[in-house]
């Protein structure tokens, strides 16, 4: 009885006793939900494209991540570290084309999946072999400080991840629809026999849109690296991203962005209101369970293509 | 030469049948159950049996278990590490309960008790698959992990939060607990593993094992033919998760003697899933392979470069096993898509004419 009270009234009561909290939390929630968001991004352009599920998106952010600090350890200023890497990410996506996805042409989808989680696992190892595997703090200069308004608490490392995010979105859905190469990209995830037929490279095409998930990771990276420290659990955060993906779809950009507000802010409210009631720490699987659920009614997505298939 | 069937006539549909119809091969299995059960056990001392071969047993159940379902059913999961936790907790929780029941007979219930979980988690295969699949089943590896963390009553509101296994004897003889000696836990986990594999093996050829390829290999086909989905795929979970639930509770009772969640996270369910990689799958043979390959690989690398001179440090050789790991699976999706098992069937085709080509 009082287990219900818990579940069913008393947060409830708690919502309407402080609505300014209340809004808190939600904002704190939308603005984690846009850390997520960054992840799904990278994992949605390379479906897209490729229609791989790369499960190495984890592990590339990480990579990015600790490739940045390193470089930063050695005395390397900021704006040629971000750079340098950036530049090791295209390499990688050309190395990854050229070892990998080339030999896996007409694979099914399932074996795809597993060679990102070799990959996930060299990419992982790698990193950690060449720049170690200590918690580093990384500090580009984004400024990490909490103030107040209209009495509600904001830091503004959160607004500047959601800034970068805006811009990150909108740079990409310009790049997607008004360049050459974007209207290529959208091409080849319409339909790759097509696209080859009408001479589109599917090769470079791949390269290119590794390299750009591979420049999502390192935003990501970026900014996740400076809220939480690089360090190996960033790779966990590529486990976080997936129901996000569920629940806005594989194939829809927008799709990536409002799922992972969704569950950004279902994570959080759940936690603060209901988390008490089930003895805490439901962070970690309430995630799953939305997109569990999520999954029985509309398998696609919220902005995913509908797919009819009556097995 | 050494290897060939000619002159083996078989005059009953019995004999046809046979799970091994060709001589050569009853002989080599003889030969490997004789080292498995008598050669090993004479010779083996108590590092060999902790570090390499009990573990090797238990994850070759639990990688069969998973080939069910992901070789054979062509259902991705990566919950393996839940459907184990829940074994184990399960036998933990059965004896405690129930002291006097039969140790062993509380492992095969608990392995139901996971096939029961299972069929709920397998019930979102119906309508998604795939990577959407998967990212359901991780669902039921976050969701039973915190459930068993969470609810004291799962390990009996132990201060620690882990769970022991308690001393259980059979014939007079110590099986579980810290008295058990190694030998006697080698003989479970080996004869829970030869009579699951000879279940799995029987189960795959026969008609369940066939509706599994036929959903796996093209669903709406298999529906046409008369094949109900939902029972087949729902079966797959629940045998599936039997297997794990048994190896969950071996790995505790008969492996680590206690353990908290932890042992059980998604890591143990990827380790499990590169088994059945590299090992093959859609192959019983290639599960078991594929669990010596992973339990000797890291062992190898802990004691081979120093033994040729090249000292590693421990943090390292760590990151150059995860970085072997990926390459290796990569290699083998490129190379070889269907394991080590394929590469076995390769040798004994050579072996047909081998020396004499001609």
């Amino acid at each position: 009885m009082e287990f219900m009270e818990n579940v069913f009234v008393l947060p409830f009561l708690d919502i309407a006793d402080s609505p300014v909290f209340f809004l808190e939390v939600i904002i704190s929630g939308l603005l984690s939900g846009v850390m997520y968001s960054l992840v799904a991004l990278g994992f949605v352009l390379i479906f897209k494209a490729s229609g791989v599920f790369n499960f190495a998106q984890g592990a590339m952010v990480l990579f990015a991540a600790l490739t940045l600090v390193g470089l930063m350890e050695q005395g390397v200023p900021v704006v040629i570290a971000i750079l340098l890497t950036a530049l090791l990410m295209v390499v990688l996506a050309i190395l990854i084309e050229h070892m990998m996805l080339r030999h896996l042409v007409n694979q099914e989808g399932i074996i795809l999946f597993m060679a990102t989680i070799g990959l996930n696992f060299i990419l992982e190892g790698v990193g950690q072999i060449a720049w170690g595997s200590d918690v580093k703090k990384l500090d580009i200069g984004i400024p990490d400080q909490s103030f107040e308004y209209a009495g509600m608490l904001f830091n503004t490392l959160d607004l500047s991840a959601a800034l970068i995010a805006a811009i990150m979105v909108t740079t990409l859905a310009l790049f997607f629809q008004y360049t050459g190469t974007g209207r290529a990209l959208r091409a080849v995830a319409d339909d790759h026999q097509a696209a080859l037929s009408v001479g589109i490279p599917l090769k470079s095409i791949w390269i290119i849109v590794w390299s750009v998930a591979g420049l999502v990771a390192l935003v990501a990276g970026i900014l996740w690296g400076t809220k939480v420290g690089v360090q190996f659990s960033l790779v966990l955060i590529a486990l976080k991203a997936l129901p996000v993906l569920i629940l806005g779809g594989f194939t829809s950009v927008p799709g990536a962005i409002i799922g992972g507000l969704i569950i950004g802010v279902g994570e959080k409210v759940v936690e603060v209101y209901w988390g008490p009631a089930f003895g805490g720490a439901i962070e970690g699987w309430f995630a799953y369970m939305l997109a569990l659920a999520f999954l029985m009614f509309r398998p696609q997505g919220l902005f995913g293509e509908k797919i009819i298939e009556r097995v | 030469m050494f290897y060939r069937e000619a002159g083996q006539f078989k005059n009953t549909y019995h004999a046809d049948q046979a799970i091994f119809p060709i001589i050569q091969d009853r002989w080599f299995m003889a030969l490997v159950l004789l080292v498995a059960f008598v050669v090993i056990p004479l010779w083996a001392n108590e590092y060999w049996f902790q570090a390499v071969l009990i573990p090797l047993y238990i994850y070759a159940i639990a990688a069969i278990g998973l080939n069910i379902l992901t070789g054979y059913a062509g259902q991705v999961s990566l919950g393996t590490g839940a459907f184990m936790a829940i074994g184990a907790y399960a036998t933990y929780k059965l004896c405690t309960a129930f002291p006097d029941l039969n140790i062993l007979i509380v492992f095969v219930i608990s392995g139901f008790f996971a096939a029961g979980v299972g069929i709920v988690f397998g019930i979102p295969s119906l309508r998604i698959k795939g990577f959407y699949l998967a990212v359901a089943t991780l669902a039921a590896q976050f969701f039973i992990l915190w459930l068993f963390n969470k609810v004291g009553w799962f390990y009996n509101n132990n201060p620690s939060g882990t769970i022991t296994a308690p001393p259980r004897e059979l014939f007079g003889i110590m099986i579980t607990g810290p008295e058990a000696h190694a030998l006697t836990r080698y003989y479970v986990s080996l004869g829970f593993l030869s009579v699951m594999a000879l279940a799995a093996k029987n189960l795959v050829r026969g008609r369940v094992g066939r509706s599994w390829m036929a959903i796996r290999d093209m669903d709406i086909a298999a529906e046409i033919i008369g094949i109900e989905p939902l029972k087949t795929k729902l079966m797959a979970f629940a045998i599936s998760s039997f297997y794990c639930g048994v190896a969950g509770a071996l790995f505790i009772f008969c492996w680590l003697g206690s353990a908290e969640t932890e042992a059980f996270d998604i890591f143990l369910s990827f380790q499990i899933m590169f088994m059945i990689i590299i090992g093959g799958l859609g192959s019983i043979m290639g599960s078991i392979m594929g669990a010596a390959f992973i339990t000797l690989l890291p062992i190898f690398l802990t004691n081979v470069p120093p033994m040729i001179g090249i000292p590693i440090a421990t943090d390292l050789s760590k990151h150059i096993e995860e970085i072997i790991f990926g390459v290796l699976i990569v290699f083998f999706l490129i190379a070889e898509p269907h394991g080590l098992a394929r590469l076995w069937q390769i040798a004994k085709e050579k072996l047909r004419q081998w020396p004499f080509p001609y």
